[in-house]
């Protein structure tokens, strides 16, 4: 399955000529004081599917409220499709929402929920059974119609609220947290209808998440926000494999941490500072390096040997394995280095048996190439 | 499944007792309701007499129709004005003094009735004066004392059912096109209706029950129920009394039957949870 906005023409965010469908600038909600968005600035464009990623309390559903005109900005602008949305309130914006809480409306059928904002707008009662329809069958709930929400489970209230969402066809479609209140089984499939329906209507849908997992597998582009504030923004390959500080390395999955020192002269070989290990990196280019840096390594990037690796440009320690966890697809190994310092490295149980059936407490090489070391100055 | 601790039967025999003691003494008056003697204590046989007295009695009929007159409009009025205090309450945001408000909606729960009564009389006798209304006290002040403090029971009644209330929806109704008015019309309304009618409901009851408020308030010409059977009490009982208590108990209890059936189906159509 392709990535849906892997069509979007050469992907827009990279095309400096290309006009931002939703630009926010310098974005600012603050409540008592208290800054829940803080100077945001961020360009998205049409038929992306963006993830707001953060911990609770982050910000990031203030700012999609900002964005769907729930809340009134404390400073900064909003403009969607060229069209500054400064002082609209929800109901004349391009744009609808789909709620954490579904917020389907528990004293209409499914059809009149779906129809409800076709109505507000004033549509004839043949156009909107089409509509309404046509709208079911996209979100397969065409045999349940005429039953009250009661009547539903989980899964399919939340097929509701997207259909309804999406009745309007708005040139936005805002998620929050979509995803979060159903059973894995129904993640998983959830989430392949939602990029299927995202494809095929082309609406920019704009979700926000907690979910680290659930933002990789859904978004073009990611943002990832931390107490107000974005830091940074993405493709999912990008932000996992190039974070820009420990925090977004830390939020997206496992990571190993070294703090350590630039070795006198030479960015690209670095000194441990916890185990005294010479750590090899890639030099970043252009800026002066801090006195302390941190190295972070995933944990599927490291290898596991029991001979001594060899080749250019390796770091290379040595510890025993301290404890294992066998996954199926893959097995976790937690490594303590001779120096004290744990590690965690994952492998791929490529084979039936793995090659390499390690024990408990049995003596091992760890071993990563230059490039897969991350340099990370804050 | 073995129940751990007490027998059933020691169980069962306290639930009775409880039943007991609240329902006796309703059942030993409608008993004597079909009492043939005129002396309330003494079984002679049985008879309707007492039921034919009652609607020969144009003091408790017109009484009645009085009480259940004003209960009615102060119910409803009560209802209104309590819903439109909660929605101001719990969706208002928090604008200034909305501590202060909430806290004298709830107030006259608490206010003793004299008291109550009392502050009524003296505002009437001293709008009277002022202003030349109401003229003289009568129904009208009845129903005006009785909204007054029966506002607060909707109130609460309705805020209630609107503090639980997902503001999502209305958030939903608004992002999906629908005006704050349209709002308040297509999606609070009909998910308050069951609180509303719970509101209604013990307003009404509350009306019908209601002897010291009335007492202050009411002129010459207008005595509710309540204060018909009072005074009737002391001037020795009589039974045609218990047998207007027979009535009224059937009333009350069809009432509630309809009440319940009515909430109950409401809550099968979704139209929320009652309050």
């Amino acid at each position: 399955m392709s990535q849906p906005g892997g069509k979007a023409p050469a992907n827009s965010w990279e095309n400096p000529a290309a006009e931002p469908f939703i630009r926010i600038r310098n974005l600012s909600k603050t409540f008592d004081g208290f800054p829940a968005v803080d100077g945001v600035s961020l360009d998205i464009y049409q038929g992306e599917l963006f993830a707001i990623l953060g911990g609770s309390g982050c910000g990031k559903s203030t700012l999609l409220r900002l964005l769907a005109g729930f809340e009134t900005p404390t400073a900064g602008e909003v403009v969607i499709d060229g069209v500054d949305m400064a002082g609209r309130p929800p109901f004349e914006r391009p744009t609808n929402m789909m709620f954490q809480s579904y917020a389907v409306f528990p004293h209409y059928t499914v059809a009149d929920n779906v129809a409800y904002g076709l109505r507000k707008e004033g549509l004839g009662k043949a156009e909107i059974k089409d509509r309404v329809a046509e709208l079911l069958e996209l979100v397969q709930l065409q045999d349940f119609a005429r039953r009250k929400p009661r009547q539903l489970s989980g899964g399919q209230q939340q097929r509701v609220a997207l259909a309804r969402a999406l009745a309007k066809r708005p040139k936005v479609l805002l998620l929050d947290e979509p995803l979060a209140a159903l059973d894995r089984n129904l993640r998983e499939r959830t989430q392949f209808e939602l990029m299927n329906i995202q494809d095929k209507l082309g609406i920019t849908f704009i979700v926000v998440t907690h979910d680290q997992e659930e933002a990789m597998t859904l978004a073009t582009r990611i943002a990832v926000m931390d107490a107000g504030r974005l830091v940074q923004i993405g493709t999912p390959t990008e932000i996992y494999e190039y974070p820009n500080s420990r925090f977004v390395a830390d939020f997206f999955g496992a990571i190993n941490l070294f703090e350590g020192r630039v070795e006198a002269g030479d960015p690209s070989r670095i000194v441990c500072a916890e185990t005294g290990v010479l750590i090899h990196a890639e030099p970043i280019a252009g800026q002066p390096l801090p006195e302390t840096l941190f190295v972070a390594v995933r944990p599927e990037k490291i290898r596991l040997s029991r001979e001594v690796p060899a080749g250019e440009g390796m770091t290379v320690m040595h510890g025993t394995v301290e404890d294992l966890a066998y996954y199926g697809n893959h097995s976790v190994y937690r490594v303590r280095t001779d120096q004290g310092k744990l590690v965690q490295v994952s492998s791929p149980n490529a084979h039936r048996s793995a090659e390499l059936a390690l024990e408990w407490d049995e003596p091992i090489h760890l071993s990563w190439p230059r490039d897969c070391s991350v340099v990370l100055t804050e | 499944m073995k129940r751990q601790g007490r027998s059933p039967t020691f169980l069962f025999s306290c639930l009775c007792f409880g039943f007991a003691f609240l329902y006796i003494p309703i059942l030993v008056m409608i008993a004597y309701s079909f009492n043939d003697s005129r002396l309330v204590s003494v079984w002679t046989g049985f008879s309707l007499r007492w039921y034919g007295a009652l609607w020969e009695n144009e003091q408790i009929i017109d009484a009645a129709l009085l009480s259940l007159r004003i209960a009615f409009v102060s119910a409803t009025l009560a209802t209104a004005l309590g819903t439109l205090a909660a929605l101001a309450i719990t969706r208002m945001g928090r604008f200034r003094g909305r501590t202060l408000f909430s806290g004298m909606l709830a107030a006259p729960l608490v206010m003793p009735e004299v008291i109550t009564g009392l502050s009524l009389l003296m505002l009437f006798v001293s709008l009277e004066g002022l202003i030349g209304w109401p003229l003289g006290r009568g129904a009208d002040t009845i129903t005006i004392a009785h909204i007054t403090f029966s506002m607060a029971y909707a109130a609460v009644v309705v805020q209630a059912r609107l503090t639980t209330m997902d503001r999502a929806l209305e958030e939903a109704a608004m992002d999906l096109g629908c005006r704050p008015m349209g709002v308040t019309f297509d999606i609070i309304l009909p998910l308050i209706a069951p609180a509303m009618l719970s509101g209604w409901l013990l307003a009404f009851t509350l009306s019908l029950d209601d002897l010291v408020i009335a007492s202050f308030v009411s002129g010459p010409e207008s005595s509710t129920l309540p204060m018909v059977i009072y005074s009737k009490v002391r001037l020795g009982i009589t039974p045609d009394v218990n047998a207007l208590a027979a009535v009224i108990v059937a009333i009350v209890g069809i009432g509630v039957a309809i009440a319940g059936w009515l909430m109950a189906r409401m809550a099968r159509t979704g139209a929320g949870r009652s309050a």
